[in-house]
């Protein structure tokens, strides 16, 4: 969905989304790394169960929620990568609790 | 960051972009105690983003008027002003506390006074299709280039209109990513409105850059003009694009990436949730709050500088915050001080300066109706999924304005909290209603404007007068 450009060196950080393992430039959101990896889509909707990936990159669609160290419904755009970060994808309806 | 966060500044700027770094600059200068809250790792706002960290090697990629911004950056940083970055506000209150969240700990801030420099967003695009998967905005490719030094896969498609479309497309060809093609959906009646402003425009600092990067970016892409109906079909995700144009040509692209982009209009919610007054500005359709020449809004001891005052772009954002710099240092130092710490001619010169392009760039780019008020199942409320057919159906029921709204069908009611379709609900309620989108109003916006944990909240400091407020006795 994206690559890399030629770019500074950077340490390399790897997260998991839904239990496999991505790499990730650290410094990276978890949206971009996501979208580098070419996972496009980061949840369905609580509504209709569609697909949703990343809008804006600024924080302002909440389209990227993801569940971020099991704390749900957080910005991937808005949270820096870690290592060892666990990422899940949030599929249908909303968990209330998580 | 958090432990360095005082319980009471004279000033804090809210927003790290050009006016928030001018204003925090020169308050800081003046021997005012200065925070500045940001959202975003480093500083830059969504302009220079990245200025400070971008992995892209070489710096002709992003253009001069990117790497003009480290100025601005270095004079901030060299100051005594304090950056907070990676910091949410998510709360201001008309006695200026504020409510911020760093590192999953809220904390209420106080201040003398306040600049909000939040900026601005890009303006909704409703076209079917824009919910999936692999449509984004121009803005979100520009980031992703300047921040993570990532190029979207083609085939790339870019459709709208506005100055950042053309930028976008510059740079991207810069770091050696094709664009396959470029929907224009400006619609060829601006032109006459925009007109009788050109004169202005070509003195204007625009002219000669905006013209370089047209022609080069022309000269490699393929730039299908007068689009007026745009949609992105896929299966789980974009695959192609469908577009008519004026002259009644109806074509189909493949795309990888759809990017899409109708201007921006300024970033209100903060602003609003305070309640400070705006007004809808027919010119760039959109909300803009009530400001006087310094910024100041109707509640004592808050600004608004930058674009989320109204769109100016970033050179003229950088001098408007540096007025509200001297208005605050006059109200809190007085005259002499204020004059000591700028000359508010020279700056108000320079202001005038930067927005003589404007008018015709506003009449020029200003987004076709079509594009602004959709129709049938095209979705306007993106997060509960509701249609510009739904909304036009309520408004038929009698529903009159975009608070109604909600209570009928959802709309506005999901996380992004109306910011992807406050706009279209009150453009198509004006429609449906035949008043004044000034008549129809906006959503009723409230803290906190962006989310925090219940958590944070519960665990916010209390003292004893608000343990009181809230034990029975």
């Amino acid at each position: 969905m994206f690559h890399r450009l030629p770019s500074a060196a950077a340490e390399i950080v790897t997260i998991s989304v839904d239990g496999r393992p991505v790499a990730a430039r650290k410094g990276d959101s978890v949206a971009a790394a996501m979208l580098a990896a070419g996972i496009v889509q980061n949840r369905t909707t609580p509504v209709s169960a569609a697909p949703r990936g990343p809008y804006c990159m600024m924080g302002v669609c909440f389209e990227c929620l993801v569940m971020i160290d099991g704390i749900g419904s957080r910005q991937g755009c808005m949270t820096l990568v870690a290592d060892g970060m666990v990422v899940e994808t949030q599929l249908g309806k909303r968990e209330p609790g998580r | 960051m958090t432990d360095q966060i005082a319980p009471h500044y004279d000033v804090v700027v809210v927003g790290g972009g050009p006016a928030g770094l001018a204003a925090a600059t020169l308050t800081a200068r003046a021997g005012l105690k200065t925070a500045l809250f940001d959202e975003q790792p480093g500083p830059g706002g969504q302009i220079y983003r990245a200025i400070t960290q971008t992995p892209l090697q070489s710096r002709s990629v992003l253009g001069g008027d990117y790497w003009r911004g480290q100025i601005l950056v270095d004079d901030f940083l060299a100051s005594k002003a304090a950056y907070v970055p990676n910091t949410t506000v998510w709360s201001v209150s008309r006695n200026r506390e504020i409510g911020v969240s760093s590192a999953g700990k809220a904390r209420m801030v106080t201040a003398q006074r306040i600049i909000l420099a939040t900026g601005a967003q890009e303006r909704p695009f409703p076209v079917p299709g824009w919910t999936l998967p692999g449509v984004m905005t121009a803005g979100a490719a520009q980031i992703l280039l300047k921040s993570f030094g990532l190029a979207p896969q083609r085939p790339v498609v870019l459709a709208g209109c506005g100055p950042l479309l053309w930028l976008l497309a510059w740079q991207m060809q810069n770091a050696g990513a094709v664009v396959d093609a470029i929907l224009d959906t400006t619609p060829r009646a601006n032109w006459m409105r925009a007109l009788p402003h050109l004169p202005a425009f070509l003195t204007s600092p625009y002219f000669l850059k905006g013209l370089k990067l047209m022609l080069g970016v022309r000269r490699r892409v393929r730039v299908i003009s007068e689009v007026v109906d745009l949609a992105a079909e896929g299966d789980g995700r974009v695959e192609a694009v469908t577009y008519s144009t004026a002259s009644g040509r109806i074509a189909r692209l493949p795309a990888e990436t759809l990017l899409l982009h109708q201007g921006v209009t300024p970033n209100v919610n903060l602003a609003m949730s305070i309640g400070i007054p705006h007004r809808w500005s027919d010119e760039q359709a959109c909300w803009e709050p009530e400001l006087d020449a310094d910024g100041n809004t109707a509640i004592e001891g808050i600004m608004i500088a930058g674009d989320g005052g109204g769109i100016i772009g970033a050179r003229a954002a950088e001098e408007r915050g540096r007025l509200a710099a001297l208005g605050t240092i006059r109200a809190l130092k007085g005259q002499t001080a204020a004059a000591g710490a700028g000359d508010a001619e020279l700056i108000r010169h320079r202001l005038r300066r930067q927005i003589s392009g404007r008018a015709f760039l506003d009449r020029l780019y200003r987004p076709a109706a079509q594009f602004r008020r959709p129709r049938g199942d095209t979705i306007v409320c993106r997060c509960e999924e509701v249609t510009a057919r739904q909304v036009m159906t309520t408004a038929a029921l009698g529903c009159t304005g975009p608070n109604q709204m909600k209570a009928f069908s959802r709309c506005g009611m999901g996380p992004c909290q109306g910011r992807l379709c406050g706009l279209t609900v009150t453009e198509l309620l004006a429609e449906a209603h035949g008043i004044t989108p000034e008549r129809v109003g906006y959503y009723r916006l409230r803290a906190p404007i962006k989310p925090i944990t219940l958590g944070e909240l519960a665990q916010l400091p209390t003292d004893d007068a608000a343990m009181k407020a809230v034990i029975r006795t």
